[in-house]
C-alpha cells in the first residue's frame, strides 16, 4: 500500500525529463536530426551549384564505355568495357597486392620479430639494422627504389634470363607457365576441395583425440599424403586433362603464359618489407610482454625451446600482438595506394585517377573510392576482431 | 600522396559549391583585379610550355599566356604566380578555384569543354599525339609496333588515343600509365616500355632530359589532334573574355608586323589596323574591362605571337620546333585571329 501511494505522488512528467536514459535518447536524436539534416543540406546545395556551374553529376557514366587500357586485370576486361568495370578491375587490383603485402608482411614481421629476440649477436643485430632502417625510410621512396633497381638492373625481353626456357625474367615481368585446364579437370578439382575437407575433419579429430586421450597423431604427413595423393590419383585416373601454355617471345615481348608484372612485384616487396619492419616491432613487443616466468616454467617441465615458443609464448604474446597487428594491416591497405606513383593499376590509379579524369566527375569518383577504403578497413578491423576474441584466454 | 591531393582538390571544390551561392559573371575577373596577379596552373615541367630555368623563374608558351593577361590587366606581365600540376589534378585545381586560368599543355575536347563547367579560351599550339622509341628498337613506323609495351602519364588524352590507334589498326599493346611525366620519362629510359607516347611538340621536349637524348628517335606518324590551350570556369565572361584576346592581340601582332623592338615606334604608325590595336585610335580597352594599352603592354612585354613560339619552343629554344601547323593563316599554318576592331 504504502509502495502505491508513493509511486502516485511522483508526477510521471519530471520523472522522464529528469531520467538520464530518456534524456540521452532524445539528445541522440535531435543530434541525428541536425547531422543529417546539415548532410542533405550540403549534398543538395553541392548538385545544385554544379548544375549551376555546368558540371555534371551523377553515376551515369559507370555505364559509359572506358575506351583507356589498363595492364593488369584480373577479370575480362578490354578498351570497350565500362567505367564500372573500371572500377571493378582496379577493386580487385587494390586486393591482390593487399593481400599479397599483408601475407609477406606478416611472415617477415614474425620471423624478424622473433630474430630480434634471438640470444646470437649478429642475427640480433641483423634483425634490428632491418627494423631500423626500414621502418625510417618514406614509403614512396622505398617503393621508387625497389621499382628502379628491378627495372635497370633486368636485362631486355630478348635477353631475358631463362629457366629451362618455360621460366623467363626480364625487365617486364617475370613469365610463367600457364596452365591450361581442359573438358575432364573437374574431376581433379572436386577431389582437391574434398581433400581439403577431408584434411580439416581429421585436424579436428586428431585434436579431440589428443585431448581426451593425450596421443598424438602426425595430421601433417597425414594431411600431406591427402592433399597430394588423392588429387594426382584422380588427375592421372582421368587422363590428365591439363597442359601448360608456355610464354614465348614474339615481337619486342613474350605472349602467353602467366605474367607478373614488376609494378606488382616492387609495389608487393615495398608494402611487405615496410610494413613487416613495424609488424617485427609489434611482434617483439609482445613476446617481451609475456613473463619470463613462463618461458622458465616451461623449460622447467622439460619442454624444448622451439615448443616453448609455439606452445607457450606465442599463443599468449597473441593477444597483445593483434589489435596492433589489426592497424599494421589497415595501413598496408590503405599504403598501396601508392601504387599509381609506379604505374600499379589499383583503384586509386585507375578509377580515381584516370576515370577520374576522363569523366572528370571528381566528387562522385572521390566517394565511391573513399567509401571503398572505408569498407574494406572495416572488414579487415571486424575479422580481426573475430580472431582477437577467438585467441583471447579460455578457460577450461 | 597524390590521392590525398586530389581528394583535398575535390573536398575544396565540393565545400565551396556546398556552401557558397552560384558564380555570378565577373567574380575571378574582379578577384583576381582585387588580389592584384594571376594564380597560373601549369605543368610540373615540360621545357617549352612551362618549366623553370637555372634560376627558378618559370619559362614556356604556356607561361607567357598568363604573362600576357597579367600584362593586359596590371600593365606588369610579372604580376603572375604558379602552381604546377600534373595531368591528373589540373581539372579539379581550376573547378576549385585554386588557379584562376590553366595553360597547361591541355587539349580542347567534347567532353571537358562541355561537362567539366569549364571553357577553352583559344588554341595557343596545334599539336598531335606522336610516338618516341629507343633507336635500338630498330623500329621506322608506329605501324610496326604492334605487342609494344607503351608508358604514358595519366590523366592525358594520350591515354585514349593509344588505345584508338591501335584497336583500329588491329594492334596488341599495353599500357602503364605513371602520374609524373618525371616516372613516365625514366621507366622508359629504364627499358620498361619500349615507347613513349604523347603530343608530339612534348616528345621533343621530354627527350631533351634524358640521359641521352640521341638514344630515343619521335616517329614520324602524328596519330590525333591535339589543339592545345588556355582553360578558364564557366560563368564568368569577362575573364573568358580577357584570357581570349590577349592571345588574339599577339596572333593580330604579328600579323601586322608588330614586334617587342618596334612596338613604340609602331605607335606613331599611320595605319589604321596599328593604331587600333596598339589602343591609339578607335577600340578602347574598356570593352574588356582594362587599360587602352592593354595589347601594347602585352606586345612590349610578352612579344606577338611569332617571337613567343621561337623564343620558347621555335629556333631560339632547345626544341628548335618548325612553326607548322602554328604559322598564321597567310604563311600558310592555321593560327588565325578575329580582327581587333
Ligand atoms: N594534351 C594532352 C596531354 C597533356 C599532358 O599532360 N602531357 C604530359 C606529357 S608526358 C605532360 O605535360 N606532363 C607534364 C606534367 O605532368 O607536369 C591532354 O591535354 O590530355
Amino acid at each position: 500500500m504504502a509502495d502505491e501511494t508513493s509511486e502516485r505522488d511522483i508526477p510521471a512528467k519530471p520523472r522522464r525529463l529528469t531520467d538520464p536514459k530518456f534524456r540521452a535518447l532524445v539528445f541522440q536524436i535531435l543530434a541525428s536530426i541536425t547531422v543529417a539534416a546539415f548532410l542533405f543540406f550540403i549534398v543538395r546545395n553541392t548538385l545544385h551549384n554544379m548544375e549551376l556551374r555546368g558540371i555534371s553529376t551523377g553515376f551515369g557514366f559507370l555505364d559509359r564505355v572506358s575506351g583507356f587500357g589498363i595492364l593488369q586485370s584480373l577479370i575480362e576486361y578490354d578498351e570497350s568495357s565500362t567505367y564500372g568495370r573500371t572500377f571493378l578491375v582496379g577493386l580487385l587490383n587494390t586486393l591482390l597486392v593487399s593481400a599479397l603485402g599483408v601475407f609477406f608482411a606478416t611472415l617477415i614481421g614474425f620471423v624478424m620479430g622473433v630474430l630480434r629476440l634471438s640470444s646470437n649477436w649478429l642475427i640480433n643485430k641483423l634483425a634490428t639494422v632491418y627494423i631500423e632502417t626500414f621502418r625510417n625510410i618514406p614509403l614512396l621512396l622505398q617503393i621508387f627504389f625497389w621499382y628502379f633497381a628491378i627495372g635497370f638492373n633486368l636485362p631486355s625481353p630478348r635477353q631475358s634470363i631463362t629457366v629451362g626456357e618455360s621460366l623467363f625474367l626480364n625487365n617486364r615481368g617475370l613469365y610463367l607457365p600457364a596452365p591450361v585446364f581442359e573438358d575432364g579437370f573437374m574431376a581433379t578439382g572436386l577431389a582437391i576441395v574434398g581433400s581439403i575437407i577431408a584434411v580439416i575433419f581429421l585436424a579436428r579429430w586428431a585434436r579431440k583425440r589428443f585431448e581426451a586421450t593425450g596421443q598424438l597423431f602426425h595430421t601433417v604427413y597425414a594431411s600431406l599424403a591427402i592433399l597430394i595423393g588423392v588429387p594426382t590419383l584422380v588427375y592421372v585416373a582421368t587422363g590428365m586433362p591439363m597442359h601448360l601454355d608456355y610464354p614465348t617471345l614474339q615481337g619486342f615481348n613474350f605472349k602467353g603464359g602467366l605474367t607478373v608484372i614488376p609494378e606488382l612485384f616492387a609495389l608487393t616487396l615495398a608494402l611487405s618489407i615496410y610494413t613487416g619492419a613495424f609488424i617485427a616491432e609489434t611482434v617483439r613487443s609482445g613476446i617481451q610482454s609475456v613473463s619470463h616466468g613462463q618461458t622458465e616454467a616451461a623449460s622447467a617441465l622439460g619442454l624444448r625451446p622451439s615448443w616453448t615458443l609455439r606452445l607457450v609464448v606465442i599463443p599468449q604474446a597473441m593477444r597483445v600482438i593483434i589489435p596492433p597487428l589489426t592497424s599494421q594491416y589497415l595501413n598496408l591497405t590503405k599504403n598501396s595506394s601508392l601504387a599509381a606513383a609506379i604505374g600499379y593499376p589499383d583503384l586509386v590509379a585507375v578509377f580515381a585517377g584516370t576515370t577520374l579524369n576522363q569523366t572528370g566527375q571528381a566528387v562522385e569518383v572521390i566517394a565511391i573510392t573513399m567509401s571503398v577504403y572505408l569498407v574494406l578497413s572495416l572488414v579487415i578491423s571486424v575479422f580481426m576482431n573475430w580472431y582477437n576474441a577467438k585467441m583471447a584466454l579460455r578457460e577450461r | 600522396m597524390k590521392i590525398l591531393r586530389i581528394s583535398v582538390l575535390t573536398a575544396v571544390a565540393t565545400a565551396g559549391m556546398a556552401l557558397v551561392g552560384s558564380a555570378h559573371a565577373g567574380t575571378t575577373f574582379d578577384a583576381v583585379k582585387k588580389k592584384g596577379f594571376v594564380q597560373c596552373g601549369v605543368s610540373t615541367g615540360l621545357p617549352g610550355f612551362s618549366a623553370t630555368d637555372d634560376k627558378g623563374a618559370w619559362k614556356g608558351i604556356d607561361v607567357d599566356a598568363c604573362r600576357a593577361v597579367a600584362a593586359a590587366l596590371f600593365g606588369d606581365a610579372n604580376k603572375v604566380k604558379y602552381t604546377p600540376l600534373n595531368a591528373k589534378e589540373r581539372f579539379t585545381a581550376l573547378q576549385s578555384g585554386e588557379v584562376d586560368m590553366l595553360p597547361r599543355n591541355t587539349t580542347w575536347t567534347y567532353t571537358r569543354d562541355t561537362s567539366l563547367g569549364l571553357n577553352f579560351a583559344g588554341v595557343n599550339y596545334y599539336d598531335g599525339q606522336g610516338f618516341m622509341v629507343t633507336k635500338k628498337l630498330g623500329v621506322k613506323s608506329a605501324k610496326e609496333l604492334s605487342g609494344a609495351q607503351v608508358c604514358i602519364q595519366a590523366g592525358t588524352t594520350t591515354e585514349l588515343n593509344l588505345a584508338d590507334y591501335f584497336r583500329a589498326n588491329k594492334m596488341e599493346y599495353k599500357a602503364i600509365t605513371y602520374d609524373s611525366s618525371d616516372e613516365t620519362v625514366k621507366a622508359f629510359e629504364s627499358g620498361r616500355c619500349d615507347m613513349l607516347t604523347s603530343d608530339q611538340s612534348q616528345l621533343y621536349a621530354l627527350r631533351i632530359k634524358l640521359a641521352d637524348p640521341s638514344s630515343a628517335i619521335v616517329l614520324p606518324e602524328i596519330i590525333s589532334k591535339e589543339p592545345l590551350g588556355p582553360v578558364v570556369r564557366q560563368g564568368d565572361d569577362e575573364w573568358f573574355n580577357l584570357v581570349r584576346w590577349s592571345l588574339f592581340a599577339q596572333l593580330n601582332a604579328e600579323e601586322a608586323g608588330i614586334t617587342m623592338k618596334n612596338v613604340d615606334e609602331m605607335m606613331k604608325s599611320a595605319d589604321p589596323n596599328v593604331r587600333r590595336i596598339l589602343g591609339v585610335e578607335g577600340v578602347k580597352g574598356e570593352f574588356l574591362g582594362v587599360d587602352d594599352k592593354w595589347a601594347y603592354n602585352i606586345i612590349k612585354q610578352v612579344g606577338n605571337y611569332g617571337e613567343m613560339f621561337e623564343r620558347n619552343v621555335g629556333q631560339g629554344s632547345a626544341l628548335k620546333i618548325s612553326r607548322g601547323q602554328n604559322a598564321l593563316w597567310n604563311k600558310g599554318g592555321i593560327q588565325y585571329a578575329p580582327p581587333i576592331r
